[in-house]
């Protein structure tokens, strides 16, 4: 187990090429080229605000909508990216499994490397987007880094367990897209969980305990300027625990299979 | 026991790299085509019309240092499951593969590590990492690659602008720009033009030289007469013949009339 991670250590340089070629080979072919990386999630950004904007009226729609969709969405963008990509990692370098030998764990790991430079990218483009709803750059920014190195680790995890969920049922990679979607729907990214459910604290208490709620709703409280948007302290000991289990996890159920990938 | 006395009988030949024995292997197929691998779980052993391929039926062979050895046999023989279960990627049903290193497999799937939007220089790097190589090792060969590739005019065109022959001639050169302990060549020499396919052959004599085992497999029986020492004639999963290989491929050719 150690030697296999040791040997996927020794071809990190594997896994950044990769990534960073696949992006190349993907945008290139596009006239606006790398822009399209930030633009994408700016696109969907602005269809979801405005739709969601226009039938969220009154309380339950949050202050400084169009901020709050941008976090939301931005951040989501990278979540989305490992869970769909990730699971067509190993299926979709089908002949690269079968034709040369290499720790099959590099596949997985270059689309979450791929994902998290797309993160950084859209981060870079959040900057102005916030100063020009003035949310002027704090040192509370600053928060934002152990959180999304924990979101990154929660995402590592979360692109090897699907990369080979799908190598067994292949059926699933045809439903992942509607997975996604419901969870994106279902996870406050456009609206606010707490100001919708404010019946029911059951549920409340409930998206207290899901990963992505935590981080959308840190990422909004460090990177915004309101007030009434804190969180219990609470959530960076669950968030952690969370990244942590998923990426231990993600480790051993992926590398379990090591044999098996390419054969069917 | 009968690989044991085969390499007895061989030992003046070198230190044997890899050792085959008795290997079985059964592909399981369900008859509308969708594969059904043998690890499977028991969930979807429901009977859906599967087939049993049994593709080797038993092939022992030794390989030693300094060979080269050509694999031979009609459509279906077996000769690329074979080389597949030498390279680990397919399992035996019974029998197994005994090898000094990890064998290196240049065939036509080795483009899979390739992307065709990417300039031929990238492709370079990108297989050289794939292969397991440093990313100053790759800097170090990629003169070398370009050269025996004669890319050196389109190297930083997109790979999906190469005619085949550009990018058979590319891969063969990433493939074959180090000295492999053991490598696995599947009809990757029928492409690129005469002045080419020569200079590969003298490379893979060079690799061979250099304690290096070569297994090329090929219907091309010229390349085979004029790269290989030894060949090994598969048919219907078994070994027909295995000797020198102007023996066997007489006898194949004169089978074939």
């Amino acid at each position: 187990m150690f030697s296999y991670l040791a040997e996927v250590w020794r071809r990190r340089a594997f896994i950044t090429t990769l990534a960073t070629y696949r992006m190349r080979a993907k945008y290139e072919a596009n006239r606006l080229g790398i822009v399209w990386i930030a633009l994408r999630p700016l696109v969907n950004a602005a269809v979801y605000g405005l739709i969601f904007g226009v039938i969220q009226t009154g309380a339950t729609r949050p202050k400084d909508y169009p901020v709050y969709v941008v976090v939301g969405v931005f951040a989501w963008e990278f979540f989305m990216g490992c869970f769909v990509d990730g699971s067509r990692s190993v299926t979709n370098s089908r002949n690269m499994v079968q034709s040369l030998a290499f720790p099959r764990m590099t596949l997985p790991l270059a689309v979450w490397a791929e994902r998290l430079y797309s993160f950084l990218i859209t981060l870079v483009v959040l900057v102005p987007i916030l100063i020009l709803f003035h949310h002027y750059p704090s040192w509370r920014w600053l928060w934002c880094i152990p959180l999304f190195a924990l979101y990154a680790v929660f995402n590592a995890g979360v692109t090897m367990i699907l990369a080979r969920l799908t190598v067994h049922v292949t059926d699933l990679a045809e439903l992942l897209p509607y997975v996604s979607r419901i969870l994106f729907y279902a996870s406050g990214v456009l609206f606010s969980v707490d100001a919708v459910m404010k019946g029911h604290p059951t549920i409340i208490k409930l998206y207290d305990a899901y990963p992505m709620y935590q981080v959308l709703k840190m990422a909004r409280h460090f990177l915004t300027n309101d007030k009434g948007t804190s969180f219990p302290v609470q959530f960076w000991l669950y968030l952690s625990i969370a990244a942590v289990v998923t990426l231990v996890v993600g480790v051993l159920f992926f590398w379990s299979a090591e044999e098996r990938y390419g054969r069917d | 026991m009968a690989v044991i006395e085969e390499y007895k009988r061989l030992g003046e030949r070198g230190e044997p790299v890899v050792a085959v024995e008795n290997l079985h292997v059964t592909y399981r197929v369900f008859a509308t085509g969708k594969a059904a691998g043998s690890a499977r779980s028991g969930l979807l052993k429901v009977a859906r019309g599967i087939r049993e391929v049994h593709a080797l039926r038993g092939v022992s062979f030794v390989a030693h240092e300094n060979e080269s050895i050509g694999v031979i046999g009609p459509n279906g023989s077996g000769k690329s499951t074979l080389m597949r279960a030498l390279v680990g990627l397919t399992p035996p049903e019974t029998g197994a593969v005994y090898a000094r290193s990890r064998p290196n497999m240049l065939g036509v799937a080795t483009a899979a590590a390739l992307l065709p939007e990417l300039s031929g220089e990238r492709n370079i790097v990108l297989g050289g990492l794939a292969m397991g190589f440093t990313p100053a090792e790759v800097r170090e060969m990629r003169d070398d690659i370009v050269a025996f590739a004669e890319l050196e005019e389109s190297i930083d065109l997109p790979m999906r602008t190469y005619s085949s022959g550009m990018a058979a001639r590319l891969k063969f050169a990433i493939a074959a720009a180090r000295a492999h302990d053991i490598l696995i060549i599947d009809e990757a020499l029928s492409v690129g033009d005469k002045r080419f396919q020569e200079r590969s052959e003298e490379r893979i004599r060079e690799i061979a030289s250099h304690a290096g085992t070569i297994f090329l497999v090929s219907h091309a029986m010229k390349s085979i007469r004029e790269t290989c020492s030894r060949t090994i004639w598969v048919d219907k999963g078994l070994i027909v013949m295995d000797g020198p290989t102007d023996e066997v491929v007489d006898a194949y050719e004169a089978s074939k009339k």
